[in-house]
């Protein structure tokens, strides 16, 4: 108890049991009955009935200077024990003033437990169930693809219906904004890269061909894929609680009942943008991510020009197109999840956050998984 | 920190200056809460009310001035001695201001399983008790989200009396809801101040609300930045001699003219 329990309970309440001559148990009550002092007291209050099943049980409240609600909620519960008829409570002496609160309530509406939990169910009805929600996610998810893939193919043929003020705000969001965290992000990578396979290949004389190693992984793989993770986690969960946010506040009711589409009006617009910014971010981090190699190296006396005309030599315009062809699928995947996120959310005020998490996760795994789809077709396709 | 003397009063506001940003919205207000009242803070829209709401309960510090609740200053009080006030008031929000995680019991167990030491049955028995009083025994296990307007504003009361406190201030119990509705939570509203002689500090601007709950209101404006009237509603509303008074009771829509 904290001190205000402690302040409170200065006049406190207290509990005397006696067994009277006719034999009847007598629980004399005094002082102040709160929330905050009555803990003990009720919990003796209720031993002392229940240890004397057969007696007649008198409560005496006469001494009993203040009751507020906690103190009716104790004797209620007193009232409430099921007795034989010869061995029934009563309350004498309590204050007009607290016996009418007392009044307000029936004791025996009080004996049934509140409505008990939801049974548990079986696990074959778990995986029923599980399966049905999954098929229904399915058919939002094609349904989505449908209607995002027309309302684009709208804007292709209409682009001024497009609402291209939004485009260049989420393209300020999505890309400018992100510059710092994917300069950070692509400046370590290359760092990281550069040392872990310097140290290695020192031992052979080989540092020069760190500059392949970095070149290679970053304007192939590494400089599209982490950027689109980047955006996942940064903008993806933004769009998802964005319109998340908006549906939880009817304001997408508010655009249906406008005779708007939510999905050219949101989807559409963040889409575009994604599609603008993330080949510009990967192009970006891949410049930021050699250039990390190259100053690395500086310090095993390799200088730029020699580091340079090496990532110059081993990457050709084959691999930089092998991994900005990426960048449009990302974009989409990172766009269209978290639009799709936003507008499955629900209502209550954790439903936003399931669904900015939602988007995350399955846009890492997704753009992972497209990713190995992507390498696979470049090995069949041997480039 | 200066103590009221009068026994009587609960709730002095003392030359309170409110305001966002460098902005007064309220200006020098002064005013006293007496207990066991119906006390109405009524106005128009973006007068302020609401943020005198929230500057009484030491949701926000004003820019100068005192709250005192049962004598203690809320402004300076900080730690324990806040907390030890804070107890003695409980609050409905506009919107209710349920936790949406938790069902109605929970809602109302939280204060008792963080301010008392009770068994959990006991908790539990008390937090039913509430909801009884306020209509809603049978929604226990509810979500908030499964509830009305109305029954989650119920809810809210039976919440902010978990702890029994001798102030409830509600934040505009009427606004939104149909007439039957917000009837029966004046019903509610008048039963409670009866039989738990709770004071209760509520902000509206709903007039049918006002006639049937009220003791005594006071009258925010925000031309004035202030109080502009004090008393009983009904008097008000059928002999003030300002015209921004007359406005609002008789509910004019033209501006009024400035008043002598």
């Amino acid at each position: 108890m904290n001190a205000v329990a402690t302040e409170r309970a200065a006049t406190p309440a207290a509990l005397a049991v006696a067994d009277a001559a006719d034999g009847s148990r007598v629980l004399a009550l005094s002082g102040r009955l709160d929330s905050y002092s009555i803990a003990g007291v009720w919990r003796a209050a209720r031993a002392a009935v229940e240890s004397a099943p057969d007696r007649r049980i008198v409560v005496d409240a006469t001494a009993v200077d203040y009751c507020d609600g906690g103190g009716v909620a104790m004797l209620v519960d007193l009232l409430r024990q099921p007795r034989a008829g010869a061995a029934a409570i009563t309350i004498r002496g309590l204050k007009p003033q607290f016996q009418t609160l007392l009044d307000q309530f029936d004791p025996r509406a009080f004996e049934a437990p509140p409505a008990p939990p939801a049974p548990p169910t079986s696990t074959v009805e778990d995986i029923g169930r599980i399966t049905a929600q999954l098929f229904r996610d399915l058919r939002t998810q094609v349904a989505f693809i449908g209607e995002t893939s027309s309302a684009l193919w709208f804007a292709f043929t209409h682009p001024h219906r497009v609402r291209w003020k939004d485009v260049w705000y989420e393209c300020e969001q999505v890309g400018a904004n992100a510059l710092p965290i994917v300069s950070l992000i692509s400046f370590l990578l290359g760092v990281i890269l550069a040392f872990e396979s310097a140290v290695p290949m020192r031992q052979f004389g080989a540092e020069i061909f760190v500059a392949d190693l970095v070149g290679l992984a970053i304007i192939r793989e590494l400089g599209p894929l982490m950027t689109a993770i980047l955006l996942a986690g940064r903008s993806g969960a933004a769009f998802a609680a964005e319109i998340g946010t908006m549906k939880v506040n009817e304001e997408l009711n508010a655009l249906t009942t406008m005779g708007l589409d939510p999905v050219r009006f949101l989807v559409v617009t963040r889409i575009i943008a994604a599609l603008l910014m993330v080949p510009l971010l990967s192009l970006y981090a891949n410049l930021v991510g050699i250039l990390a190699g190259g100053l690395t190296m500086l310090s095993f006396n390799i200088p730029l020009v020699t580091y340079f005309h090496e990532v110059d030599s081993i990457v050709d315009m084959k691999d930089f197109l092998v991994g900005m062809v990426k960048t449009p699928v990302f974009a989409t995947l990172i766009a269209g999840i978290g639009c799709l996120r936003g507008l499955q959310t629900q209502t209550g005020a954790s439903a936003v956050g399931i669904s900015a998490t939602r988007a995350v996760v399955s846009g890492i795994v997704l753009l992972v998984a497209v990713d190995g789809i992507f390498a696979v077709i470049y090995y069949i396709l041997d480039v | 920190m200066s103590p009221v003397p009068e026994s009587d009063v609960v709730v002095r506001v003392e030359g309170l200056v409110a305001g966002y940003d460098g902005d007064v919205l309220l200006q020098n207000v002064s005013f006293t809460v007496n207990r066991g009242e119906v006390f109405v803070i009524l106005g128009g829209s973006g007068c302020g009310k609401s943020t005198l709401l929230k500057h009484m309960i030491g949701l926000y510090a004003p820019m100068a001035g005192h709250v005192f609740i049962d004598g203690e200053d809320i402004v300076a009080a900080e730690g324990p001695q806040r907390r030890a006030i804070l107890t003695k008031i409980g609050v409905m929000y506009q919107s209710g201001a349920l936790f949406g995680s938790m069902t109605l019991l929970e809602n109302v167990r939280l204060p008792l399983e963080e301010y008392t030491a009770l068994d959990p049955g006991a908790m539990n028995l008390i937090a039913r008790m509430k909801l009884k009083l306020v209509g809603l025994e049978a929604f226990c296990g509810h979500m908030p989200s499964e509830l009305s307007g109305g029954m989650q504003k119920r809810a809210a009361i039976a919440r902010a009396m978990a702890l029994d406190p001798g102030i409830l201030f509600l934040d505009e119990p009427s606004a939104g809801l149909d007439p039957i509705t917000s009837a029966e939570l004046d019903a509610l509203i008048l039963r409670l101040a009866a039989s738990l002689h709770i004071t209760f500090v509520i902000v509206t601007h709903e007039l049918p609300s006002i006639y049937a709950i009220s003791d005594r209101v006071i009258m925010l404006d925000k031309r004035a930045r202030g109080i502009i009237a004090e008393g009983d509603p009904k008097v008000l509303r059928d002999t003030s001699d300002n015209p921004w008074v007359r406005q609002f009771f008789r509910r004019e829509p033209e501006a009024a003219e400035e008043p002598a």
